[in-house]
């Protein structure tokens, strides 16, 4: 069966911060030469912004770039933050860290954001432009020219049965293509793994290290509430030579509501940690748990989010194509940021893409454009300066002394030498290899919720909206079968059983007879990655579901 | 006959999200959720694009009265192959109190006016469940009605209609023009496949007011208050069939 191909000028893949500024920009410089420009961006998600999830706090630089008159358009930045608090944390006390002018985490000029309704906003600036957005699409495969450029993407086939027939609502999915396609999918892009193989774009950096971040949204007692309030903390419940940390966000919109989360690294060594139960317990804390007493809890999600930093930059560009925001990875990871330097590279890409793409003669040796001027100028730009300053920080945790070693390097070499040392550390490798063996380590006891504050994980996901038309293949897949059970279960105790945030996998036993299997449940999966990333076999690769599964988040 | 049949097609929270009560009680939070075309009126709109593929009918006209997001229902509706589309603009309050008895006026005016030979609706709306609209057109028009269809089957000046009931499943012929209402197991809807949503933005979706059609909004019902459902109490385990007894006893069910 024939797919339906139609052309564009440029296709964008993802609707985040960085799709969707690279859209804008475009339609911006379009507008202003007087030039016909068509931009495509297809978006997995059934709105935009519904497969959002971040903190958040905004730095308004990059938006301030790319839309002067953001207040007057009404952009959703409503929570200047006024408090600044950062804590380690013991089991039952806090150790209060003065967060001093210089310092990465200091949020003095910026605003806590919802930053799905900011995508949404985005969303609608686009549209305004011009920009032609098909949310619900799920980019499911890239097109390559004959000469081995990339040609654009194809959206996948959809109305096939678990058992992989087709079922009487079959249909093609359908092919953009593009003089240039942008990749902009967030943390571990499933296309961009393609990429990265088929264009050797890791040769040169570190492998990508990542966390997860799980996040809960609240509407508290009023008596509580603290806009502006952001309060960080490390240390408790994880153990020193765990990274990780909490936030909790006061927004300002109306409502007490309160953005809070908890980040692991996933670099975690002990395969019984199940980073959803340290997020539950670490509300137990009675600092944290004195701000949601007699709250209600009204959302959750999470998403896995990148740590390599500049270490774990890939090469950005190759014929036909470029990588921009979490996709690459531009996060400031002890800034906790990486939003304003994704619609940077989101806005860099646009400008490097649109003399060339329109060009009377196009002057490319490759079908797809090849533009590294984008890579180029994104290394004069401040985001690499920015990057390449906090380099050693979230490195410097692989100490003999973990996070107070980390916290010690930061304040030396960056508060005071902001960066400038000479040596750059490298990551200790995949977080996938980082696990030990289950009996070498010893499983942790983790509280059981109150369901009050802490919550059991099951009505979790029912918060998150998230759902998939349940006959389908599962997007979950297994390169090889046999590997759960006699790799990862006997192992390793099966640990994605308990970084899962959603209750995908489950060792159960087999109907008959004796042994376990994996069961893999697609229909919860809320597209956080974790599991790509962090399977010690990498041997589970997902791929993009039908379009318009999977979370329904509201200004998460 | 006209060959014209009329789909109403309305916009509603997504089945799969949690409803949450609005702080002040006054309704559901409905800002940034996801929503979608009711799944009983995407099975209408199946039926009826059906219809004109097996070419018994000629023109497939969606209908939905609601704000200005509206459309995006209606641009699914015609991507999933219905020719053009009509978007009643009803927004603000008078869009909270909008409901069955108000919208069976605005589709009998526009049944009536489009001159439709079918009028095509879902059975119910995942959100209010109230399963009267399509009655209430009919008899607004005088017309027959089929509802909960099946199966639907067309006929010379006439519809036969299977109907899913209590008891099993009745088979009715009734005259056209009529209203059917479209029940789970009438035909499993198609995809609504990105080609044809993009070919749906050059189809024509004309925008009327309430007030052109001479139908008057204002609602008969004034809501109180809305509420979750109770939370749900823990029960209790009794030894033996006494306790049973006694317990319930005590709580004056015996």
């Amino acid at each position: 069966m024939e797919r339906f191909a139609d052309e564009a000028d440029v296709v964008i893949v993802g609707g985040g911060p960085a799709g969707l500024s690279a859209a804008i920009r475009l339609k911006q410089l379009a507008n202003e030469h007087q030039k016909d420009l068509r931009v495509c961006l297809v978006e997995k998600a059934p709105q935009i912004g519904a497969h959002t999830l971040s903190g958040a706090c905004l730095e308004p630089s990059a938006l301030t770039e790319l839309i002067p008159d953001w207040k007057e358009r009404g952009a959703p930045l409503n929570t200047p933050v006024t408090e600044d608090v950062f804590n380690i944390l013991t089991k039952k006390h806090r150790i209060p860290v003065p967060i001093l002018p210089g310092l990465p985490m200091r949020n003095h000029g910026n605003y806590i954001v919802r930053l799905g309704n900011f995508v949404r906003w985005l969303g609608e600036q686009a549209e305004e432009l011009g920009v032609e957005l098909y949310p619900g699409y799920a980019a499911a495969e890239v097109l390559f020219h004959e000469d081995g450029s990339v040609k654009g993407i194809a959206t996948n086939d959809v109305g096939i049965a678990k058992d992989g027939s087709p079922k009487d609502v079959f249909e093609r999915g359908m092919e953009l293509h593009a003089k240039v396609t942008l990749f902009g999918e967030g943390c571990h892009g499933h296309l961009a793994k393609q990429l990265y193989k088929q264009f050797n774009l890791r040769e040169n950096c570190d492998p990508q290290t990542y966390a997860i971040g799980l996040k809960e949204l609240w509407v508290i007692d009023e008596k509580k509430w603290r806009p502006g309030r952001t309060e960080h903390s490390v240390g408790w419940p994880l153990d020193r030579h765990s990274y990780g940390g909490s936030f909790l966000y006061h927004l300002n919109e109306g409502e007490p509501l309160v953005a809070l989360g908890f980040v692991v690294g996933l670099d975690y060594s002990n395969p019984y940690l199940n980073p959803f139960k340290e997020f539950q317990r670490w509300k137990h804390h009675p600092f944290i748990a004195a701000t949601l007493e007699g709250g209600q809890r009204i959302a959750y999600g999470a998403r896995a989010l990148n740590e390599g930093g500049f270490q774990s930059i890939p090469k950005l560009t190759f014929p036909g194509g470029l990588l921009i925001g979490c996709s690459p990875g531009f996060m400031n990871v002890p800034k906790i940021k990486g939003t304003h330097t994704a619609m940077k590279s989101g806005i860099l890409a646009a400008e490097a893409i649109f003399p060339k793409v329109t060009a009377k003669e196009p002057n490319s040796e490759t079908a797809g454009l090849h533009v590294p001027e984008y890579s180029e100028n994104l290394k004069k730009s401040w985001v690499w300066k920015e990057l390449y300053s906090v380099r050693n920080i979230r490195p410097s945790f692989h100490n003999p002394f973990g996070l107070y070693g980390g916290m010690i390097y930061t304040g030396i070499f960056y508060w005071i030498l902001r960066g400038k040392e000479p040596w750059t550390l490298k990551h200790s490798g995949l977080d996938a290899h980082q696990l030990k063996p289950a009996k070498d380590c010893t499983p942790i006891e983790y509280p059981k919720p109150d369901g009050k504050i802490s919550f059991d994980l099951l009505s979790s996901v029912a918060l998150s909206g998230t759902n998939h038309e349940g006959d389908q293949p599962p997007h979950l897949t297994l390169k090889d079968d046999s590997v759960p059970v006699a790799r990862n279960l006997a192992v390793y105790d099966g640990p994605e059983q308990r970084f899962c945030p959603a209750g995908v996998y489950e060792y159960v036993p087999v109907e008959s007879g004796d042994g376990m299997r994996l069961q893999i449940n697609a229909q919860n999966c809320v597209h956080c990655k974790t599991c790509d990333i962090k399977d010690p076999s990498q041997n589970i690769n997902w791929v993009v579901p039908e379009g318009g599964g999977g979370p329904a988040y509201n200004g998460m | 006959m006209s060959g014209r049949v009329l789909v109403g097609v309305k916009r509603v929270i997504d089945y799969a999200v949690k409803i949450r009560v609005k702080p002040d009680h006054t309704g559901v939070v409905t800002d940034g959720v996801k929503h979608s075309m009711n799944p009983f009126c995407e099975i209408a709109v199946e039926e009826a694009v059906k219809l004109k593929e097996k070419k018994l009918i000629k023109e497939v006209v969606a209908v939905s009265c609601g704000p200005q997001q509206s459309q995006e229902t209606i641009r699914t509706a015609l991507a999933m192959g219905a020719d053009r589309g009509i978007h009643v603009e009803v927004s603000g309050k008078d869009y909270e109190s909008l409901g069955p008895l108000q919208v069976s006026k605005i589709l009998a005016a526009l049944a009536k006016s489009e001159e439709a030979q079918l009028v095509i609706l879902g059975k119910q709306a995942i959100d209010d469940d109230c399963n009267q609209t399509g009655q209430m057109t009919a008899a607004l028009l005088d017309w027959p009605q089929g509802t909960f269809a099946s199966e639907v089957s067309l006929e010379e000046g006439k519809v036969k209609v299977v109907r899913e009931i209590d008891g099993g499943l009745e088979t009715i012929r009734i005259n056209t023009p009529a209203v059917l209402t479209a029940d789970l197991r009438l035909n499993t809807p198609r995809y609504a496949t990105l080609p044809n949503i993009m070919k749906a933005k050059k189809k024509k979706i004309t925008n009327v007011k309430p007030a052109d059609l001479g139908v008057d909004l204002t609602s008969r019902l004034e809501v109180l208050s809305v509420d979750e459902p109770p939370q749900r109490q823990a029960g209790i385990k009794v030894e033996t069939v006494e306790d049973l007894v006694s317990k319930l006893k005590e709580v004056g069910k015996v």
